[in-house]
């Protein structure tokens, strides 16, 4: 029985490391310019907790095949060292490595949450609701008119509340659930929520963060690869969670700024 | 003497049964038709992007759908006006027939769906993703019912007089109304702005014309016999 | 210092008549076992709900027999409604946190046991324990009549966030007056475990038999003893948090709702409130929450583990410490729920720095446990089994925990089925091997029978491999960004990850039948299994001192008097049946 033990936990053990070292199931490529750094991060979490975890589960299992009952009559042996090897192991190795991750890490996230956006960023108001995305450019005049949520209406698209009729700051505002961005171009996403908790995430981007009602939050990112890619919604946010996402095109500079014309003309 | 007996039966018959079957050719009844038209600049009709939605994104790759809050036509027409008779009513039908909303290409068709108290009304869903259809009530319980891919249709009726907002909690684009009458003499304007109400015995009808964005408008008028009175209704149209 | 029990402070009669004897009685024992038979039912009900939701994510468009009959508004045609998955998601969590892991190893086992290990005739307070007992059962059926009132169960999860779960109906159906009643459900369970918490503190402190120090006590009553306090603390601040959400629903106050949100086309009556709030408010209970469902499961493994293998448990001294210091750290460490919420992102920083930190006393503990056995001379009875496998499970769901522990990598992982895998390996699988292990262990003594040890191990390693195959396999999916709590895959990214998803429901499904071998083992061995010696296991517990099962008053009205630590294994000759010393000082050894 204790080997069959061991035998399984090898198994097991072996099987599921192999997986995670094919990267059968794995990221998708990184398209931002700060994910490089959030991936070396999970590397080398991925190596040092992989060794940890192998080795633990080897331990279990050898232990379990050399050290059952087999009736000899044999006395127990302590382990050598008693439970001192243990405390310093987990102090000193897993500690070193728990600091190392820790300042590099901090660092990492510093780098992404708490710089202030490059001051050449592009500006886009977002919008999270049940169960949609919608992405505001400020158009032509370069000023997001102003949001009132009384005069949210749905059934004409007025998504974000404007008032064009005495706002004229608002009409030129360009207002779609695609978020269509120029390539390495920095940008600076203000996120709101209408109604309940939602949130903006994008795998290949490297990038999350919760829409939280009553407070306006920026996100910031630079995307260095042209494409077509899926924003989805990673906050419970109703029966429509799962149906909640928006894409995200990041177009060639040139394509953009057509694009923003021709939106602009729409409006 | 016998035969003349049986002609005047059979005719008797025939005409009674063309009266029946023939409730959609004229009617006995005076008839109130005209257009509704707009002055001024109205909102534009936008595009909807659908794109968060991939299957009805396909759908209208070719031709998106426009929003219908204010759906205009040819020589200022409006669409989706509903036309009845608010007050004095005579003569009204009550409907038993079933009644079809059909959720298709992420939009409710009709946009503007006409029943009577606690006639049937069945709801479909023809798309392949989920919707939840939100009639925002006040008189009437309000209620959502969701309708994965493939489910049954979902039976309903309103039991009170309403005009009824309804929205898909799943799409946000999505609106319409359910407009609960008790009389039976209405029309929904098409894209010419026309509508029709026949068969209206004779007497004093307030006919109100109500327009989901520019609210209503109401005239009386009277008929004595089986003439056609015209009638036109024009909203004031605002761009925002 | 040790209070004698023949004082007679806390001596009651014998209990007469079925009602006293059955069903309101004092006894802790019988209020241990209906503990942990509402946690039975509960844990079947929660599956049931688990297997629904499988199954739905796997074929989202089969309809599944006959549950539209039982739920006509969820399930119309069989097929289950968005919403609809989400209420079972929301009650299968809600049902498994609180009524399976916090009622089971912690009610449960130590309401029964902690009073005889301590060697003690009842609680401290017996009324009080009787009612903690029955608010429980309350708070468990206000929580199921959600299923059948209204708009059906709230659908907002078990962590309930505001404002979708505190403006009320028009947030979506199940939001109206189901999550009051879940709000009711939570705020009396809080009650009934403060209660609890109570009497275990104070026996613990108060109680202990003539010899039974602090240090002599097993690590199953420090766990629970550990526990209780965490509780006290935890239970104290999520009891006014739900009163907070319950005011806001029904009264109109929005501590927890800001003004301008427009739901349902509808500009909502509240101002001022945070959700922010909610959520601190939540995580400050809920991560002390998932140390009071493990911390009974490492009291156990550390009692169990030493008496199958023969041999003292490592470090004991050292394993109390890193328990200790486990529960003082679980309060420091809430905002790793909260990394990407909305909070300032320096406090992320400093919240990582304890939660990394808990590693190095997890760590230890773990290796406690395998220097346990090495060296030993292991029986591999079922008991042993799952502790052994509660080692490796634990391993598998703690390592998850070093990543997502890290605000920069959770800025990925956050809101994928990396973190369902993660804490389902030492939530659902690591802390339910402890009830396992527990159940197998005790059963002899709570029935006075023997469970069937086939049947046992097959149910053993039909879970053991039938969890991995459910659970492993999540990790790559969240490493692949499969969002979790959605109700369908249809994005395009992640259309590609569902044949993965069959794999784990048709695992899911195959574990869960296998515990079907559980239940017909505990149920038939509860009314027929084999008579049970005193002491089958040659173990060294007072429990083991007493009769299987124990008489009304625990010892016959002879206090035990101890002499020993309960770590006293793998000493003398090695003789079969004479290697190790009882803790009761001329205690009744039944040889084997």
């Amino acid at each position: 029985m204790g080997k069959l033990f061991a035998v399984v936990v090898t198994i097991i053990t072996v099987v599921s490391t192999a997986i995670f070292i094919a990267h059968t199931w794995w990221l998708p490529p990184d398209i931002s310019a700060h994910g490089h750094a959030i991936d070396r991060q999970l590397s080398e979490t991925m190596i040092s907790s992989g060794v940890l975890f192998v080795l633990s589960q080897l331990a279990l299992a050898l232990f379990a095949w050399r050290f059952g009952d087999r009736e000899d009559g044999r006395r127990v042996k302590p382990f050598p060292g008693g439970a001192t090897p243990m405390v310093v192991f987990a102090a000193v190795l897993v500690g070193a490595e728990i600091l190392t991750l820790t300042l590099v890490g901090a660092k990492v996230w510093a780098g992404v949450f708490q710089t202030p956006p490059d001051p050449n960023s592009l500006q886009i108001d977002v919008q999270a609701e049940q169960f949609a995305f919608y992405f505001r450019y400020p158009g032509p005049d370069g000023r997001f008119g102003a949001t009132h949520p009384e005069l949210i209406n749905e059934a004409s698209e007025n998504f974000f509340g404007l008032d064009p009729a005495r706002d004229t700051s608002a009409r030129d505002d360009i207002v779609v659930p695609t978020l269509t961005i120029p390539l390495n171009r920095p940008i600076a996403l203000t996120l709101r929520a209408k109604d309940v908790n939602h949130a903006f995430y994008v795998p290949e981007l490297r990038i999350q963060q919760d829409f939280v009602p009553g407070l306006t939050i920026p996100l910031h990112f630079t995307a260095t690869q042209t494409g077509r890619y899926e924003i989805v919604c990673t906050q419970l946010c109703g029966l429509g969670h799962y149906n909640m996402r928006a894409y995200i095109e990041v177009l060639p500079q040139a394509q953009f700024d057509q694009w923003l014309k021709d939106k602009a003309a729409q409006q | 003497m016998r035969v003349r007996d049986l002609m005047l039966v059979g005719g008797v018959g025939l005409g009674g049964t063309a009266m029946m079957i023939g409730r959609a050719a004229t009617p006995p009844g005076a008839t109130i038709s005209g257009k509704v038209t707009f002055t001024g600049t109205p909102p534009k009709m936008k595009p909807i992007d659908m794109a968060k939605e991939p299957f009805c994104a396909r759908l209208h790759a070719a031709a998106p759908v426009l929003t219908e809050n204010v759906t205009t036509g040819p020589s200022d027409a409006l669409r989706w006006v509903l036309v009845y008779v608010s007050a004095g009513d005579q003569g009204s039908a009550p409907a038993t027939e079933t009644v079809r909303l059909d959720q298709k290409g992420c939009q409710y068709i009709p946009h503007v769906l006409v029943v009577q108290p606690n006639q049937p009304l069945d709801i479909y869903n023809d798309d392949s993703t989920s919707h939840n259809i939100h009639p925002l009530a006040k008189v009437n319980a309000e209620w959502n019912k969701s309708q994965p891919i493939g489910a049954p249709p979902i039976h309903a009726k309103w039991e009170s007089p309403e005009f009824i907002p309804v929205k898909c909690n799943v799409h946000p684009w999505m609106h319409g109304w359910h407009l609960v009458l008790t009389t039976s003499h209405y029309a929904v304007t098409g894209e010419d702005g026309a509508f029709r109400l026949q068969g209206l015995p004779p007497g004093k009808y307030t006919i109100t014309a109500w327009q989901e964005q520019f609210g209503t408008q109401s005239q009386d008028v009277t008929v004595t016999g089986s003439e056609t009175k015209s009638v036109s209704f024009v909203f004031k149209a605002t761009p925002y | 210092m040790t209070h004698a029990t023949v004082a007679g402070a806390h001596r009651h009669a014998p209990p007469q008549g079925f009602l006293r004897k059955h069903v309101f009685s004092l006894d802790h024992k019988v209020i241990g076992k209906q503990y942990l038979d509402l946690a039975l039912v509960a844990v079947c009900t929660g599956m049931i709900l688990s297997w629904l939701m499988r199954f739905h994510l796997a074929w989202p468009e089969t309809p599944i027999p006959g549950l539209a009959k039982l739920s006509p508004n969820g399930a119309a045609g069989g097929v289950i409604t968005p919403e609809y998955y989400l209420s079972l998601m929301t009650m299968h969590g809600t049902i498994m946190v609180f009524f399976v892991l916090t009622t089971a190893p912690f009610a449960g086992f130590g309401n029964y046991f902690l009073p005889i290990q301590v060697g003690a005739e009842d609680m401290a307070f017996p009324r009080i324990n009787m009612m903690s007992f029955w608010v429980t059962l309350v708070a468990f059926l206000v929580l199921i009549s959600a299923f059948v009132v209204g708009d059906g169960p709230p659908l907002s999860g078990w962590t309930a966030y505001a404002p979708l779960s505190a403006v009320g109906k028009d947030a979506g159906p199940g939001q109206g007056v189901g999550q009051t009643l879940w709000a009711v459900s939570i705020t009396l369970f809080c009650v009934a475990q403060l209660l609890g918490a109570l009497n275990f503190v104070t026996t613990t402190l108060d109680l202990r038999t003539k010899g039974m120090s602090l240090a002599r006590m097993p690590y199953s009553t420090w766990a629970w003893f550990i526990t209780s306090v965490i509780g006290l603390i935890a239970f104290a601040v999520l009891m006014p948090a739900c009163i907070l959400l319950i005011l806001d629903r029904v009264a109109g106050t929005s501590f927890f709702i800001p003004a301008g949100l427009v739901i349902s086309d509808r500009l909502q009556p509240h101002a001022g409130g945070s959700p922010l709030l909610w959520q601190h408010l939540f995580w400050f209970f809920g991560h002390p929450e998932v140390y009071i469902a493990i911390l009974p499961g490492f009291g156990i493994i550390s009692h169990i583990l030493p008496v199958f293998a023969r041999k003292p448990l490592l470090g004991p001294r050292v394993m109390i410490a890193c328990l200790v210091a486990i529960a003082f750290l679980s309060y420091t460490v809430w905002g790793h729920h909260m990394f990407l919420s909305g909070m300032n992102p320096f406090s992320a920083t400093l919240f990582s720095v304890p939660t990394l930190v808990i590693t190095i006393p997890a760590t230890i503990v773990t290796l406690l446990w395998i220097g346990t056995i090495y060296g030993a001379r292991l029986r591999f009875t079922t008991p042993a089994l799952f502790c052994l496998g509660f080692v490796s499970v634990f391993v598998s769901g703690g390592i998850s925990g070093f990543f997502l522990a890290q605000p920069s990598i959770d800025t990925y992982l956050h809101g994928t089925y990396f973190v369902v895998g993660h804490f389902h390996f030492v939530m659902g699988v690591a802390a339910m091997f402890g009830i396992f292990a527990a159940t197998y262990f005790w059963a002899p003594k709570m029935f006075g029978r023997m469970m069937n040890e086939t049947l046992g191990k097959w149910h053993f390693w039909l879970t053991f491999i039938g969890v991995y195959c459910v659970f492993m396999p999540m990790h790559y999916l969240g490493l692949a960004g499969n969002v979790r709590r959605y109700s369908a895959f249809t994005d395009d990214y992640l259309k590609p990850l569902i044949p993965l998803h069959r794999f784990i429901t048709v695992a899911a499904l195959f574990t869960g039948a296998a515990q079907l071998i559980f239940l017909f083992n505990l149920i038939r061995s509860r009314f027929r299994g084999p008579q049970a010696p005193d002491n089958p296991w040659e173990a060294t517990s007072l429990e083991w001192s007493t009769t299987s099962p124990p008489p009304f008053d625990n010892f016959g009205g002879r206090p035990p008097v101890v002499e020993r630590g309960p770590n006293e294994y793998g000493i003398g000759s090695g003789a079969r049946g004479v290697d190790y010393g009882m803790q009761a000082a001329a205690a009744r050894v039944s040889a084997r």
